[in-house]
């Protein structure tokens, strides 16, 4: 079981890295589709099968989609500068990434950061009840409010989306421009 | 059993490499794409705790990180297709438009 995490784990990294270093955009979405089924794959092992499902249903197949059909759309030339310029900025932003990096894995890793008490959902319970169900019923009782506050937030982006995305069309004021 | 420390490090690196990204790519929707690395990682962190604490706080968090990132990439992918339709371009070093 630790050896495919490990797989997978390094299955994600390394299609980050392919997000990261390859010119293409078409080929970083893909990279980005293998890392968001391998982390599928990590949830998986985690006991999560739920947000596994979602992982790879709405990460790699809806936002992915989307992010490929908006590159196909606007045929975008893959001519990057992508090494050929370093200036201060990058050097500087690549030490920044490092030092997050570094103090994440400090932080984590560190003697002081243990496991507070544990909750009432020991992995037992979730393979008796099922995660769907859990969920659910979590969803509609405890975080009924920040569910109901998700529906709006995911109304006002798909009108914003249309709003913004669509052509405009020549209102009469403006038709003397 | 997986240990806990392991799934962090993974995470602490997959947003280490999403923050290069975004420094470092000037493709608008690479950089784009680096984001949702990010916000893939701080999914990864909430499933590792929690397994670790036996909770489905972190899980329930996941779902709510998704919406966001879900209507993000909505409104984010629309506004570069007006900007492209705009501008021409994609390369987030030439939108200098809001610099003083």
């Amino acid at each position: 079981m630790l050896v495919f995490f490990y797989l997978f784990a390094a299955a994600a990294v390394l299609g980050a890295l392919g997000v990261l270093l390859l010119r293409n955009p078409v080929y970083c979405a893909l990279s980005l589709v293998a890392t968001m089924s391998a982390l599928g794959g990590v949830f998986i092992l985690l006991n999560q099968e739920f947000v596994a499902a979602i992982q790879i249903l709405i990460y790699a197949g809806a936002i992915m989609v989307l992010f490929l059909f908006v590159i196909m759309l606007l045929n975008l030339r893959s001519d990057e500068q992508f090494i050929a310029r370093w200036n201060p900025g990058k050097v500087v932003g690549i030490a920044m990434a490092l030092v997050i990096l570094a103090q994440l894995v400090g932080v984590f890793t560190s003697a002081s950061a243990t496991l507070g008490p544990a909750g009432e959902y020991p992995a037992e319970r979730i393979a008796k009840e099922g995660a769907v169900e859990i969920v659910g019923g979590l969803l509609v009782t405890q975080y009924v409010l920040p569910f109901e506050v998700a529906s709006i937030l995911l109304m006002v982006a798909i009108i914003g989306a249309v709003v913004i995305a669509k052509r405009q069309i020549a209102k009469p004021s403006q038709e003397g421009r | 059993m997986i240990p806990v420390t392991h799934v962090l490090v993974l995470s602490a690196a997959l947003f280490a490499i999403g923050v290069s990204g975004v420094i470092l790519r000037r493709n608008a929707i690479v950089v784009f794409m680096s984001v949702e690395l990010m916000l893939n990682a701080v999914n990864v962190a909430f499933v590792g705790f929690a397994y670790g604490l036996n909770s489905m706080t972190g899980i329930m968090f996941v779902l709510f990180v998704l919406v966001v990132a879900a209507t993000e990439a909505v409104v984010g992918l629309a506004i570069m297709l007006a900007i492209f339709r705009n501008r021409g371009t994609l390369n987030i070093d030439e939108f200098n438009l809001l610099r003083w």
